[in-house]
């Protein structure tokens, strides 16, 4: 496909978001609109950016179109290059299975009260705006897309207002979302000055002195970091993701967290271009941290979707840990490993999309059946919902990075990428990043942990509560999304060397090499340098994994008796257990909470029962607030204090005050 | 330089301090008294090998007699001494567990961090093996410092002290093939003292105060106390 | 190493991977028998693990009604991906093809995979045991993974590899060199063993104290061929970390070439350093008391941090300038 084409396919994929978002305003008289057109219109949407995505991965080159909108001085510019392609595909990849959930799932919210033209008209926006941020080409489309991007999730995330919690964590994703496009406007401010103009063209041939390029970056690392919901600014996603309805919530973790990388990659690796090692040990730095207080936060949930929110904050620390990788290594003058970081980086985003949007799309189909989010309501739903069950597995093992699933392939070229460490010449950095790697290791077991919590108190057990005992499986749309989305898992564990050929454009363009001994051994094997160095064979894992298995399993079967006879469970001899008695989701985390006792703020009280009884209820807390936006909020109200002594009610003063504003404009401006 | 280039008994050298430095952690993060004063002891014993190791391999003689010193010194007599006011304190179960062992372990990481980034300048290639070293010696002294400034308990604090006399030691010898031995009997002579000086003090504190947590010590400053009869 | 993929290479590789699970009960009762030895007592004979294991196959497996069907294919998970990890580990010859196809990472990867479905199947039945176990589990591998990590990483960065044979080679090819990275990760990779394979002073393999269990607890429920499955899989696990342990550390022996005599001879010295790793196993059982689980947490922390000083010392003693 030629790379014009590829543009007019993303072209098309945004009209068709827009389409989706225009045709929802009739949801107010025919609701079924929702369901029989915006969705599949955002399944066409998602199908088109993926062919564009595909089709600017194999060709690689770029194309750019000036659109007639925008300011007469400034015309919007589009593009599409490798790095675009990579995000589109992301994008259509988990819109697409969108569009085959969607319409079972809006079913069952057409009798409710909740607006069906806010849902569907702001899912369309949302779209739209990611997709054009991701092929904006200069700063006033892309601030524009990035905006319409944030407030049409707002919209979503408040999408159930009735609940009062929803409102909260609307209003503080609004309030971070502000700061966040703040610091990017800035950013692209001083980007700007040093250019000629907004467009990303001039930008890029802009040469800063260092000093303001670290001022750049850190602006750009803030803005898009919050958007990220990188630690210690990450509050807000644990809050406004589980309010919106399951499908969104895929759709922001999933995705929208990935446009945030998009941002940062753009700007720092691309527009800014000479990178320095310190910002890439602040990167990792930050991403360590994310990583193990999202893995650690996680485990301690007992909300399904908070709790896969919360591990969002950890994949994306585990991105931007590969990203620093990527900027230490390319400043010290290592060109491979840096590649290999940065596609670490991009394998793991891609995956994050695909299992996230899984088990978000698996809780979604939780609620659907049960009403409940809650995991100490729930357990056995593996015989309840059989695929659910099967799909919800695979991403679970995918998420805990092993393998022979895809989530392991982009953990280990991670490591892979940090046990280069020995090439750098520093030694301070030849220790540190090993111990960013140690951390990396301890957020993977951690997150298994986590994710054997979430299986065994959901999936296996005997059930909870009377409603989750009753739980039908859904209908055929929602497991067919789950299940596609599941065999996207299998199939990028199993075959990353193809994968990595496909993504090999991206750091070929934007860093000027590749990776290229990668796919030089066939696709059985993916070597990043040479096989005495490390190797690793998925399909042969998988294969030889299912072949001892053909092995062992008859052989056992011959060996042994043949019968296996039901029973009770022993339990050690003592009586015949409950549900009752099952170790909760609380007792699982209990040993990693008294472990890690420094990081949480764990609230213990005993509330009297009804029956007399005494009830143990345990809160756990995020120290970020009291340390970072408590003090914070104190201050912008002591501030507000201040500031509303000026409003005395008096228009003649309010005059005055202006008149002085004024006066001292002019004469900064005449000095 | 790279290790495998070394000769064997310098190789030994190398491995000695490490193990010195793996010690001092151990004295960081240690909560019993008595097996705290035993890590001592073990620490003494090597830095007396890493001088033997020295005085062979560069056949220096008086290194000899200031390794068997510090054989008995450091590893024999004071630990002795230690370990007998701990018997008179009644002391010997006492365990003082850090507040957060995992963060002054972490913090004491970062030392060794700091400190191999500061000997970085000595970059030279003969000075390399030197340099090494002496990275290791400064870690072993401000991990020392870090355990004084962690520790409440008197005798936990003296045993940083003698630690840090290690780490200065280690460095003498390694990087310098050892001070003049007149110099070192005064060192020696010094670090004795100063333990009956310790020991004596040890009673004298649990004496006026009736404990041997140093951060009771600052009701002895006169402020406190003016200010607490100043309140009605 | 272009060649180790040839037939004959696999073939050695598949008589690798057929004597790791022939060998695992002999080398867990040849550590009962010592243990036995020490306090005195006569033991059963070394070959009992096996009587025990034919034992099992051939009784009747029992399921609890309320086990779901990954009750069921879980020991096999388990012991399939124990045996593959085995498989990866070189035993006689360090050109090994399965050591190609999956390094050391892999080989934690797939360990870990084991694991996970242990856990899983602890928590099926829906016991309060099950659960108990498998939170432990959880809790301790979670520990385990830095150090182990931060050891493989010391070895890798001397090595320039990942790839278990060529770490090895690294190693054989060198002069003897007193590395105090090595003496650390060394020391740092056993504390870890102990702790994966649920030995004392972590886990008792041999309790059924209910306080106490670890992974008896998780396979409390299990019986007949999937109990036999599960014991297996952990023999072969506590071997693998023996062969990893002795032939990482102690590789003088290990045949470089696929001649029969080097091959035999290396048999016999990993059969010999095994036998000392696993008396020095059953001396330690000995002495050592079981620690609280609110221990172990200190327990793996020493492992990570002589791990970590492993690293320091190889980046600030061995590479210099």
């Amino acid at each position: 496909m030629r790379i014009e084409t590829a543009l007019s396919m993303a072209g098309l994929a945004v009209a068709l978001a827009l389409g989706s978002a225009v045709v929802s305003l009739l949801a107010a008289r025919v609701p079924k609109v929702v369901r029989f057109a915006a969705m599949p219109l955002l399944g066409l949407c998602g199908v088109a950016a993926i062919v564009a995505g595909l089709g600017a991965l194999l060709s690689g080159g770029a194309a750019t179109a000036t659109l007639p909108l925008g300011l007469p001085w400034l015309p919007w510019h589009v593009r599409i290059d490798a790095l675009a392609g990579f995000f589109l595909l992301l994008i259509g990849l988990v819109t697409g299975t969108i569009g085959l959930y969607g319409p079972a799932y809006v079913r069952g919210l057409e009798q409710g009260r909740d607006s069906l033209v806010a849902l569907g008209g702001f899912t369309g926006l949302f779209l739209a705006g990611m997709l054009l941020v991701v092929l904006a080409d200069d700063a006033f489309l892309f601030m524009i897309a990035w905006e319409v991007m944030s407030l049409a999730s707002y919209f979503l995330v408040g999408f159930q207002h009735e609940q009062a919690a929803n409102r909260r964590a609307a209003f503080l994703y609004l309030l971070m979302a502000h700061v966040g496009g703040l610091s990017i406007l800035l950013g692209f401010g001083v980007l700007a000055s040093f250019g000629d103009g907004f467009a990303f063209a001039s930008m890029r041939a802009a040469e800063l002195s260092p000093l303001w390029a670290s001022l750049a970056f850190g602006l750009v690392f803030l803005g898009f970091g919050m958007k990220a919901g990188l630690v210690p600014l990450h509050a807000w996603l644990p809050e406004a993701h589980p309010a919106a309805p399951s499908y969104i919530s895929a759709l922001m973790s999933g995705v929208m967290l990935k446009v945030a990388v998009y941002g940062f990659i753009r700007l720092v690796f691309d527009l800014i271009g000479d990178v320095q090692w310190p910002w890439g040990m602040a990167v990792l730095a930050i991403g360590s941290l994310s990583a193990l207080t999202g893995a650690l936060f996680a485990l301690m949930q007992t909300d399904l979707k908070r709790l896969l929110a919360y591990s969002s904050v950890e994949n994306l620390g585990i991105v931007f840990i590969a990203l620093g990788l990527a900027l230490i290594f390319i400043d010290n003058g290592h060109p491979l490993p840096g590649a290999l970081a940065f596609v670490a980086a991009l394998y793991h985003a891609l995956n994050h999309a695909l299992f996230k949007g899984l088990l978000f799309l698996g809780a979604g189909s939780i609620l659907h059946s049960t009403h409940e989010r809650d995991l100490e309501q729930m357990g056995g739903l593996l015989r309840r919902m059989p695929w659910t069950g099967l799909f919800f597995l695979i991403g679970c093992l995918s998420i805990a990075a092993l393998p022979p699933f895809n989530g392991f392939v982009s953990e280990w070229l991670t490591f892979q990428a940090a046990l280069q460490a020995w090439q750098l010449e520093s030694g301070v950095m030849r220790s540190l990043v090993p111990i960013a790697t140690a951390v990396l290791a301890l957020t993977g077991a951690l997150v298994a942990a986590t994710f054997v919590k979430v299986y065994g108190i959901a999936f296996l057990g005997q059930a909870r509560s009377r409603h989750v005992r009753r739980a039908r499986p859904g209908p055929w749309g929602i497991r067919a999304a789950q299940g596609l989305l599941a065999a996207l898992c299998v199939l990028l564990g199993l075959f990353p060397t193809l994968v990595i050929g496909l993504i090999d454009a991206v750091p070929r363009q934007i860093l000027g090499g590749g990776l290229p001994d990668a796919g030089s051994r066939g696709w059985l094997w993916l070597v990043p340098d040479a096989f005495e160095t490390a190797s690793y064979s998925a399909p042969l894992v998988a294969l030889l994994l299912v072949a001892i298995a053909a092995l062992v399993v008859p052989g056992m079967r011959r060996v042994g008796a043949r019968r296996v006879r039901r029973c009770d469970a022993w339990d050690c001899g003592f009586a015949p257990s409950t549900a009752r008695m099952q170790y909760s989701a609380t007792a699982f985390a209990q040993p990693v909470r008294r472990v890690f006792a420094l990081l949480f703020r764990v609230e213990e009280t005993q509330v009297p029962r009804e029956d007399g009884g005494m009830r143990h209820q345990i809160k756990i807390g995020d120290r970020s607030w009291d340390a970072l936006y408590l003090p914070l909020a104190r201050l912008v109200e002591a501030a507000a204090r201040r500031v509303v002594r000026l409003q005395s009610g008096n228009v003649r003063v309010y005059l005055g005050w202006t008149l002085v504003t004024l006066l001292v404009l002019l004469w900064i401006v005449s000095a | 330089m790279s290790l495998p280039a070394l000769p064997l008994l310098q190789q030994l050298v190398v491995l000695l301090a490490a193990l010195v430095l793996f010690l001092s952690f151990v004295l960081l993060a240690q909560s019993r008294l008595v097996s705290a004063i035993h890590a001592f002891a073990w620490q003494g014993a090597l830095v007396a090998a890493v001088t033997a190791v020295v005085a062979v391999s560069g056949d220096v003689h008086h290194l000899y007699f200031s390794a068997g010193l510090t054989l008995l010194l450091k590893a024999l007599v004071i630990p002795a001494m230690l370990h007998r006011q701990v018997r008179g304190l009644a002391l010997e179960r006492h365990t003082e567990p850090l507040q957060r062992p995992s963060l002054a372990i972490m913090a004491a990481v970062g030392l060794v961090i700091f400190s191999s980034w500061l000997v970085l300048p000595m970059v030279a290639e003969e000075l390399a093996f030197t340099r090494n070293i002496l990275a290791i010696s400064l870690a072993v002294v401000l991990i020392g410092f870090l355990m004084m400034v962690v520790r409440q308990q008197a005798v936990a604090q003296v045993l940083g002290f003698m630690s840090i006399e290690n780490g200065l030691f280690l460095a003498a010898v390694s990087a310098t093939g050892g001070m003049p031995l007149i110099v070192e009997l005064g060192v020696a002579f010094d670090v004795l003292v100063a333990m009956v000086l310790f020991g004596v003090f040890f009673f004298q504190i649990r004496e006026s105060i009736d404990s041997l947590d140093v951060d009771r010590l600052n009701r002895l400053s006169e402020t406190a106390e003016i200010a607490g009869e100043d309140r009605p | 190493m272009a060649d180790i993929l040839s037939p004959s290479a696999w073939l050695l590789a598949l008589v690798q991977a057929l004597l790791f699970p022939a060998l695992a009960p002999l080398l867990a009762g040849w550590v009962r028998k010592v243990r036995a030895r020490l306090q005195n007592r006569r033991g059963a004979s070394v070959f009992q693990p096996y009587r025990e294991l034919r034992k099992l196959l051939l009784k009747e497996a029992r399921v609890a009604h309320t086990a779901s069907p990954l009750f069921r294919a879980a020991p096999y998970v388990v012991f399939v991906a124990t045996w593959l990890a085995a498989a990866t580990v070189p035993l006689l010859t360090i050109d090994l093809p399965t050591a190609v196809v999956a390094d050391i990472i892999v080989l934690a990867g797939l360990l870990a995979l084991a694991r996970v479905f242990l856990a899983l199947a602890g928590m099926d039945v829906g016991t309060a045991f099950g659960g108990m176990g498998a939170s432990r589990e959880m809790m301790i591998s979670a520990l385990a993974e830095p150090a182990m990590l931060m050891a493989v990483f010391t070895l890798a960065m001397t090595a320039h590899s990942t790839n278990l044979g060529s770490v090895i080679a690294h190693h054989l090819g060198d002069a003897f060199v007193l590395r105090p990275s090595y003496l650390f990760a060394f020391a740092g990779l056993t504390l870890v063993a102990l702790a994966e394979t649920g030995r004392i002073p972590v886990d008792n393999p041999t309790t059924h104290l209910e306080l106490t269990m670890v992974h008896e607890a998780m396979v409390l429920e299990y019986s007949g061929r999937h109990l036999a499955l599960m014991e297996w899989a952990a023999q072969i696990k506590l071997l693998l970390y023996g062969v990893l342990v002795a032939n990482i550390f102690f590789p003088w022996g290990v045949a470089s070439d696929p001649a029969p005599a080097s091959l035999a001879m290396g048999l016999a010295a990993v059969v010999l350093k095994l036998a000392v790793l696993g008396g020095a196993l059953a001396a330690a059982e000995t002495v050592l008391a079981k620690m609280r689980l609110f221990r172990v947490p200190a327990f793996l922390n020493l492992a990570l941090l002589l791990a970590l000083l492993g690293l320091l010392s190889h980046v600030i003693l061995e590479v210099g300038a």
